[in-house]
């Protein structure tokens, strides 16, 4: 065999490695581009099937549109960020236990993030109503007076949306804290610096990329989130997901709804674009070192 | 208290420092935990209405489950399209992440990218992608409709737990084989799987879960006698608080914690 042969070969196995991906490939081309494709062909035509961008144009045009996007994003960076106030702490936490203990504490939120987000949603739709057991407790210790309005409003789709997002920003996070080497945490108290600088100015930077990462899935979740949204938001907080339904539902007008999942979607892409510009994401998102 | 002394890693930092560390992370995860656990003594209620702690205990809820043709029927809907989506994402994903994983080819980074497309696209625009799709090829309200829409979205979890397997899983092994003799499929076969095995397993248990706690696609796609409980469910939580939901909920937990549970032994073997 000569060295041509051996190339040819070995360009005939890969492309047969390829192949070996063939059925996943056709499987997701059939069922999420094509539909996502027509969808997207059918925001751009009218009900004669002309082209118009008249879909497009009542989002600009109408106020209940922008509201949504407002509330949809709001929703989002809110929840975002209450998961980083939050999971940054359990994170470290989590991080810094010897390795069995911190197997036992993970599954703290590996229970959560295993169990489904409709029980979840309920549970929090079971503590947080005026009747519930969080305004019960509440009012017997004195803490307030009258029963609070938890739910069927923003507070309540914050609260549980936080509650079902924090795995997704826990773990990536906790792993690449796990990576960080501890000898230069020693490197920085050895030249001086105080456990405070030591954190933010060598520790802190190391977990951006998680972070990053985290915070990403996060609020690209949140972007699309519908369930908890129209469960604990009781009809106030209408976000895109929900108004896409609702279009549906009332006027079954396709070409509207599939606009609104568009730009959703081109949002998403241009989300994940300027991220992994800006920062080095792709090892986090995709695994790859 | 010579514990709150005690220098809490090998810098600076003492225990005693570090207390507030230690006591947020225990409300974080009771905050975590309770809420996902709460819906359990209280399946366990008499009363139409969700008092804690229940003043009288019954199994009522749990009665109303498993006597309802309606969520006994949905139930096994969702068992089914569960068990068909494991059986079907499992394969196509280990095959595809395997033959990614290991061919160097240049298009490889590109496909594994379109392969995760179903995690990216938000779930809305898929659901309603499909929606729409099957209305023309007849395939709403059927069991093979919704197991192909699960099978794509449990296709790119697979890939990520396979991949994340053979990246700590050196692959000279297989070369030694083949170099032995062993063809390519025999040698993936013989040599890798057994050693992936516990992450295949694991794959396995997330596509059932990511089929058996879907909502969105299933809201759109499923229905009439071919409705999955989650459909069931989201109607109840929307309309109206049915403590059924409660009996039932505790059931799900049971479900995936038994599996979250069967992966963490899985996963410390493979270690």
């Amino acid at each position: 065999m000569n060295e041509q042969s051996l190339k040819a070969q070995e360009v005939k196995e890969q492309w047969m490695l390829l192949g070996l991906a063939g059925p996943a490939v056709l499987l997701i081309f059939a069922i999420i581009i094509v539909p996502v494709g027509w969808l997207t062909y059918l925001s751009f035509v009218d009900s004669n099937g002309e082209f118009t961008l008249e879909h497009y144009q009542k989002m600009i045009e109408y106020k209940s549109y922008a509201r949504t996007f407002i509330t949809t994003f709001e929703v989002s960076i809110l929840t975002t960020l209450i998961c980083i106030a939050i999971g940054y702490p359990l994170a470290y936490f989590l991080s810094v236990l010897p390795p069995r203990l911190a197997g036992l504490f993970m599954l703290t939120v590996l229970l959560p993030f295993w169990t489904s987000l409709l029980v979840r949603t309920y549970a929090w739709l079971v503590l947080l109503q005026k009747k519930g057991i969080i305004n019960d407790m509440a009012i017997s210790m004195g803490v307030w007076d009258s029963p609070l309005k938890l739910a069927h409003n923003l507070t309540g789709t914050l609260i549980g949306m936080a509650h079902i997002m924090l795995p997704f920003l826990i773990l990536p996070l906790y792993g690449s804290m796990k990576k960080i080497q501890r000898d230069l945490m020693h490197a920085a108290a050895n030249l001086g610096a105080s456990p405070i600088k030591a954190f933010w100015q060598v520790y802190f930077p190391l977990t951006l990329s998680g972070m990053v990462a985290g915070s990403l899935i996060v609020f690209i979740l949140c972007l699309g989130f519908y369930v908890t949204p129209a469960v604990l938001g009781g009809g106030r907080v209408i976000m895109v997901a929900t108004q896409i339904t609702a279009i549906l539902e009332n006027q079954f007008n396709w070409g509207a709804a599939s606009a609104l999942g568009v730009v959703l979607l081109v949002a998403t892409l241009v989300i994940l674009y300027v991220a992994s510009k800006l920062f080095k994401i792709n090892s986090v998102l995709f695994g790859k070192d | 208290m010579s514990w709150l002394k005690k220098s809490a890693s090998d810098t600076q930092i003492t225990h005693g420092r570090r207390l507030w560390l230690y006591a947020s992370a225990a409300i974080i995860m009771l905050l975590l935990v309770i809420p996902t656990l709460i819906v359990i003594p209280m399946s366990f209620s008499d009363s139409q209405y969700l008092e804690f702690p229940p003043s009288n205990w019954s199994m009522r809820w749990y009665y109303e489950y498993f006597e309802s043709a309606r969520w006994m029927r949905a139930t096994a809907t969702s068992f089914q399209v569960g068990f068909l989506t494991m059986i079907l994402a499992t394969p196509l994903g280990t095959m595809a992440a395997y033959a990614l994983f290991v061919s160097g080819h240049k298009l490889a980074r590109v496909v594994f990218t379109f392969l995760i497309t179903p995690m990216i696209v938000p779930v809305i625009l898929i659901a309603i992608g499909i929606f729409y799709a099957y209305g023309k090829a007849g395939l709403n309200n059927t069991i093979p409709g919704l197991v192909l829409a699960h099978t794509v979205l449990a296709i790119p979890l697979v890939m990520i737990v396979i991949t994340a397997a053979l990246r700590t899983y050196d692959l000279n092994q297989e070369r030694v084989a083949r170099s032995l003799g062993a063809t390519r499929t025999k040698a993936f076969f013989v040599i890798t799987l057994p050693q992936i095995k516990f992450s295949v397993v694991t794959s396995a248990l997330l596509s059932f879960l990511t089929s058996f706690d879907e909502v969105i696609v299933a809201i759109f796609v499923s229905g009439g006698s071919n409705a999955t409980l989650t459909k069931h469910m989201f109607a109840a939580l929307r309309d109206y608080i049915d403590p059924t939901i409660a009996s039932i909920s505790t059931l799900m937990i049971l479900i995936s914690t038994t599996l979250l549970l069967a992966t963490q032994i899985f996963g410390s073997k493979e270690k």
